[in-house]
């Protein structure tokens, strides 16, 4: 068996505040296979984004265990081993588009041929091909948040980190995102972290789906997914997708019953 | 076009107070000379001859602009009663501390945002740098670089940076800072270099930040180099001509020496807008 991507085990991550110690991340165990697609799904507070970033190596946790790639989360950052997707575009407004998705080629040091071969597939993947020489500011929010997912594909990671990345967007083209979505995972065979706090997202587009809850930031429920892997829209009204969702919901309120 | 009735009204506001108080102010002096001749002075003889003396309080506006285009163009460029002639040599003093100023400026931004030992040692002096008049420093600026047999323009071009560096120093800092958590974030998970980061993203936020500042700081830079040429008693330049206009009572010719630093400051700020709109227009930064 293949060594898991993503394992956690015990994991803590405590705040100091001003009014005492926030646990963001209590007692967090996971594993996430090689391809598969993770949502992280619950209220704000839960500690969905901390996690994320505990994998990114931006936030260092305070206890347990966490590997990627079966490294350290600093090393894997350190060996670029996954693209990270952020809520806000964040394009840099002096560059081009392909200048956007370019930079972390530059940063790593690729050819300049290689460079513009990879802007080139990665802008078609996201279906911005033509957009290279726009800029930001001339692009909708949608095409922006595409660009952005464009730049995390430009080099080779095989995870992709997503927080929130459609969560600015209006729901029409959220779903229009997430069927793309779906497609260019089945294309890449990437495995993905997502956070959101949308559950017909989270169920859509999931293979597992991880429920957390708040104060202290926690795993209520892990859901795997029963959806095939083939998923049109409409799979949102069929009565499997619906018993998912109906569980996502389940355990979100079982988290808050706990609090109170 | 719609703005210009305003301007044109605002404009027209200022010549006819700025009349009004030239002949409130120059009358005492006709009226002096009419006590001592023992004669009355008129409403037209007060009107007419508040606008024509050679030592006026205050110039008439008409006063001004005759002097100043006697000053600008009746004279060869050469001239030492050429306004151009004073006003290239304090350019020129003006240019050479500007960019000396603004070099510094940056170099020191750079240093207080990557070193928290420089932020903390360089910042403070900094600051206390501008609260220095600098009347008091500037004399002895001159006074030491003479005796190293330092003069001319050298000099003059410190003190235009001494007082052009701060703005720069406080745009850029605050410039190389403005990249928010996400964006320094992003450049992590690439494991970017510093140097990177500083390249690709510090230096690039900071260019609005920088153009405010060298707004700022040219002006700054023109101001520092007539207060140069003031202490040491210099022949040449906007403020030599300040200086010897007050020694002699010279009004017209300070106040045409004014207006040509007023309006060389005001060409100056906009050349840099002009840099300024089509740096960012070339990098996107502008629509």
């Amino acid at each position: 068996m293949k060594a898991p991507v993503i394992e956690a085990k015990d994991l803590n991550l405590t705040f100091e505040t001003n009014d005492g110690p926030v646990h963001a991340l209590k007692d967090v165990n996971l594993t996430i296979d090689q391809g598969e697609f993770v949502s992280f799904i619950g209220p704000s507070g839960c500690g969905k984004t901390t996690f994320l970033r505990c994998i990114a190596a931006l936030e260092q946790p305070t206890g347990g265990v966490l590997r990627v790639n079966s490294m350290t989360p600093e090393h894997a950052r350190q060996a670029r081993s996954y693209g990270y997707v952020f809520q806000a575009a964040g394009l840099y407004p002096w560059r081009t588009i392909a200048g956007n998705v370019k930079l972390p080629l530059e940063i790593m040091g690729y050819a300049k041929a290689e460079q513009d071969a990879r802007v080139e597939k990665v802008l078609s993947l996201v279906d911005l091909q033509g957009f290279g020489k726009k800029f930001p500011w001339q692009l909708s929010g949608g095409m922006q948040q595409r660009a952005s997912i464009a730049r995390a594909l430009a080099f080779d990671a095989d995870i992709l980190l997503m927080d929130e990345p459609f969560g600015a967007l209006d729901e029409i083209v959220r779903d229009k995102l997430n069927e793309e979505l779906l497609k260019l995972w089945a294309r890449t065979g990437k495995t993905i972290g997502f956070v959101t706090h949308s559950i017909p997202e989270a169920v859509y587009l999931s293979t597992k789906i991880v429920v957390m809850s708040p104060r202290p930031g926690r795993i209520t429920d892990v859901i795997d997914s029963t959806l095939p892997r083939e998923r049109p829209l409409e799979i949102r009204d069929s009565p499997e997708f619906l018993a998912i969702a109906h569980r996502v919901r389940e355990g979100l309120r079982a988290g808050h019953a706990y609090e109170e | 076009m719609k703005a210009l009735l305003p301007i044109l009204t605002v404009l027209a506001a200022i010549v006819v107070l700025w009349y009004g108080a030239a002949v409130w102010l120059n009358s005492q002096w006709i009226y002096d000379q009419a006590a001592r001749a023992g004669t009355e002075v008129t409403v037209t003889q007060l009107l007419s001859e508040t606008m024509v003396q050679d030592r006026p309080v205050l110039p008439a506006p008409h006063q001004v602009a005759q002097g100043l285009w006697d000053g600008l163009a009746g004279q060869k460029i050469t001239s030492k009663r050429s306004l151009v002639y004073h006003g290239w040599i304090t350019l020129s003093a003006t240019m050479a501390g500007f960019a000396l100023g603004t070099g510094l400026g940056i170099l020191l931004a750079v240093g207080i945002v990557h070193s928290r030992a420089m932020d903390m040692s360089v910042m403070p002096w900094a600051i206390a740098s501008q609260t220095v008049p600098i009347l008091a420093i500037a004399p002895m600026v001159i006074v030491v670089l003479a005796s190293l047999g330092i003069k001319g323009l050298l000099p003059k071009a410190i003190i235009a940076a001494y007082l052009s560096f701060f703005p720069v120093l406080v745009g850029m800092v605050k410039g190389l800072r403005a990249p928010e958590g996400q964006q320094l974030d992003l450049l992590r998970t690439y494991n970017a270099s510093g140097a990177a980061t500083f390249w690709k993203l510090r230096l690039p936020s900071s260019m609005p930040y920088l153009f405010a500042s060298l707004k700022v700081g040219i002006a700054a830079a023109l101001v520092g180099a007539i207060v140069a040429e003031l202490p040491a008693g210099a022949t040449m330049g906007l403020g030599a001509r300040l200086l010897s206009g007050s020694y002699y009572g010279q009004t017209i010719q300070i106040w045409a020496a004014l207006f040509t630093a007023a309006a060389l400051a005001a060409s100056l700020v906009m050349i840099v807008g002009v840099i300024e709109r089509v740096t960012l227009k070339r990098m996107g930064m502008a629509r």
